[in-house]
């Protein structure tokens, strides 16, 4: 099969449902012409003209809202905040409208919008271009939250995320843009919005990851079973709204151990909502305290010191063998 | 050096005079239509002044009063269709039910039943929007997608002079002024955002005058003359339906009441400016003397009138409080198209601690 970058996945995404679909329409800044500040959208306008694929002005929230109104009115857009960062500017239009719309119409109203944006750190970006902000939209009812963290998930969520009769967050690591090439079956498939996947099966302590930290988890795994033995069991969770409670609890039951890593900051991050559901439902299963590995509880700092912020393999591992030694 | 100021306002564009007597052209609107018209402002009239003693007595919530408004909303609902968009703000209740909006739906929504925010299903109207200039870019994106679809239809949304210092509304009409969409942006400039004057709220003379800043036309209309506001509202749609693009329409006009239920404009508002508005500037008096002045209206059919508003909006209060109880698992069921386990899990649980209850008693 041939193999693509995570930002060539997306962009082929795009494109099919641009082809399969009339409705369905990209709109966004930079998005036409300049096809994206990380080509995400390359000729995506010359192809389907600038009514489908479409340089709004320099307006979050309008591209948010006017999305809303295009879906309730019939059409299927693809808005695009050029960085997470940004998004506050459009939190109203996101959380407060068309994550809402269905609830307070008693269902009358839907508003099936697909809002992409890259987040991630490592990349040495500007202020507020790293930001991972997942967590306040997890905590957004209606909303759905999909991270992928390989080339294939980018685009079988994304397929799935235009089909969804809900609106979708679908947030890409910045970082995984261009990290690596994997396998992507040419076809239109989806990947189900709510499950998490295995990545690597194990016996002794389950690692939780999603985005950007999945291959730092698998690093983590490997360089832990090599040092001392222990088989770790990583779970990409993929989609953070709806979560995939099942698989975790699953996982746990075999391992009694858990680490859980994300680059947000640790206050209030998904991480806590991941173990407040493991110490709910496999409470007796846990054989040691949850440990999670984050971002520190600050904003996210500037590049030179960013690494040192960041979640890196060596913690991970110290994580793993904490749980695995307790 | 040339520096860029303000035009001097514009005159306020006028059919009636306070007396109902004309100083411009009259539209060319056939009897039973102005007497519509007419009949419309006495209904919603009538369900504000009920509605309001409703929530004095605790039969309903909070609820924003419209009083004073009638004519703006009435005479721009009258030039929509049914297949145009409407995407209101909560002040907006006279024009709704004028436009078919059933009167004990408007009734639920204060009483908090969840089927309150439910429009009628052969409209596209919008649920109201509680946000301040929010349904703005909606409309901007149901009159693009309209064009988009080679549609006839516009989108229309309503806010008042608070939503005009709001992100949103500057967006909006930008947005919508780059993609030339068919939008009519009608505010009705009631002169309060609460207890914030208008004064206060822009140093612009006018709400219309910031249309030229957007490259878009700008209207200013007499929000108590009906028929200024019809006149000023179909020029507005005519151009988006023509594809000339959105219209910023500012019908001027006075809240009477208070911003809701729960405030008290007596903290903040001049007496002798209530009185002026209540007793020389109310638009059904001005309405109802033009049409006694055309001589297809009287003192038996005003009588008359009245009365079978009270009775309309009796029936729809017993509607409304009859209306069946809400079943709680509605929560549940209209956050997604399909349940997620986690809803299904907590409606199972929700269901179980209702089933106990019900056991023990």
């Amino acid at each position: 099969m041939r193999e693509m970058t995570m930002i060539q996945a997306i962009h082929e995404a795009m494109k099919m449902a641009l082809e399969s679909d009339d409705r369905v329409m990209v709109l966004g800044e930079d998005v036409g012409k300049n096809g994206g500040v990380f080509r995400a959208t390359e000729g995506l306008q010359a192809h389907f003209g600038p009514d489908r694929v479409v340089d709004t002005p320099l307006a979050e929230s309008a591209i948010v809202g006017a999305a809303v109104g295009l879906a309730v009115a019939g059409m299927r857009p693809i808005a695009e905040i050029q960085f997470l960062g940004f998004i506050y500017e459009a939190m109203d239009q996101i959380a407060g409208q068309a994550a809402r719309i269905r609830f307070r119409s008693g269902g009358q109203y839907s508003a099936p919008i697909v809002i992409r944006a890259p987040f991630g750190g490592g990349v040495r970006t500007p202020e507020l271009h790293s930001d991972s902000l997942e967590a306040l939209f997890l905590h957004t009812p209606g909303l759905k939250v999909v991270m992928p963290s390989n080339p294939r998930d980018a685009k079988g969520l994304l397929l799935a995320a235009v089909r969804d009769p809900d609106p979708v967050l679908y947030l890409e690591p910045l970082k995984l843009y261009r990290a690596f090439r994997g396998e992507v079956p040419e076809q239109w498939y989806e990947v189900p919005i709510g499950r998490a996947q295995v990545v690597i099966p194990g016996q002794d302590v389950t690692v939780i990851a999603w985005g950007p930290t999945v291959p730092v988890a698998v690093r983590a795994a490997r360089s832990a079973q090599e040092a001392w033995g222990h088989s770790c069991e990583v779970i990409d969770l993929r989609t953070i709204a709806p979560m995939d409670t099942e698989t975790l609890v699953a996982s746990v039951e075999k391992t009694g151990r858990v680490v859980v890593v994300h680059e947000a900051v640790r206050s209030g991050g998904v991480g806590a909502e991941v173990a407040a559901r493991l110490a709910e439902s496999a409470f007796l299963s846990l054989a040691a305290p949850m440990v999670r590995v984050t971002g520190y509880d600050t904003p996210y700092p500037p590049p030179a010191i960013e690494d040192a912020w960041l979640p890196s393999v060596d913690r991970v591992v110290e994580a793993i063998h904490r749980v695995a030694a307790f | 050096m040339e520096v860029y100021r303000a035009d001097e306002p514009k005159p306020l564009y006028r059919v009636l005079d306070e007396e109902g007597s004309p100083v411009g052209p009259v539209p060319d609107l056939a009897e039973d239509r102005l007497v519509g018209m007419y009949r419309g402002m006495v209904l919603a009239r009538t369900f504000d002044e009920r509605a309001l003693n409703l929530q004095r007595q605790g039969r309903i919530g909070t609820y924003a009063p419209f009083s004073g408004q009638e004519a703006a909303q009435i005479g721009s609902f009258a030039v929509l269709e049914k297949d145009d968009w409407v995407f209101p703000s909560y002040r907006e209740l006279a024009g709704l039910i004028y436009h078919g909006l059933p009167m004990e739906r408007a009734l639920l929504y204060s009483m908090g039943h969840p089927d309150g925010a439910k429009v009628p299903e052969d409209s596209r109207m919008f649920p109201v929007q509680i946000v301040i200039a929010s349904q703005l870019l909606h409309a901007v994106g149901a009159g693009w997608a309209c064009r988009l679809k080679g549609e006839r239809s516009v989108a229309v949304s309503y806010f008042g002079d608070g939503a005009t210092s709001e992100g949103d509304f500057h967006e909006a009409l930008n947005l919508a002024s780059v993609f030339s969409v068919p939008v009519v942006f009608f505010c009705q400039n009631n002169g309060w955002a609460i207890s914030v004057p208008v004064s206060h709220q822009m140093r612009s003379a006018t709400v219309a005058q910031r249309a030229v800043a957007y490259g878009i036309e700008g209207i200013r209309v007499d929000g108590n003359d009906v028929l200024a506001v019809y006149e000023g509202m179909l020029r507005a749609v005519d151009r988006a339906r023509a594809g000339e693009g959105p219209t910023l329409v500012e019908a001027v006009t006075y809240r009477l009441g208070p911003h809701t239920t729960a405030d008290d404009p007596t903290r903040y508002r001049d007496e002798e400016e209530l009185k002026r508005w209540r007793e020389q500037r109310d638009p059904i008096v001005r309405f109802r003397k033009f049409l006694e002045k055309r001589g297809i209206w009287s003192e038996e059919q005003e009588r008359t009138e009245w009365e079978r508003a009270r009775r309309m909006v009796d029936e729809a209060v017993v509607r409304a409080e009859s209306y069946p109880k809400a079943d709680p698992s509605f929560a549940f069921e209209h956050v997604y198209a399909l349940m997620t386990p986690d809803l299904s899990n907590q409606r199972d649980e929700w269901r179980a601690r209702a089933s106990r209850r019900e056991g023990m008693q």
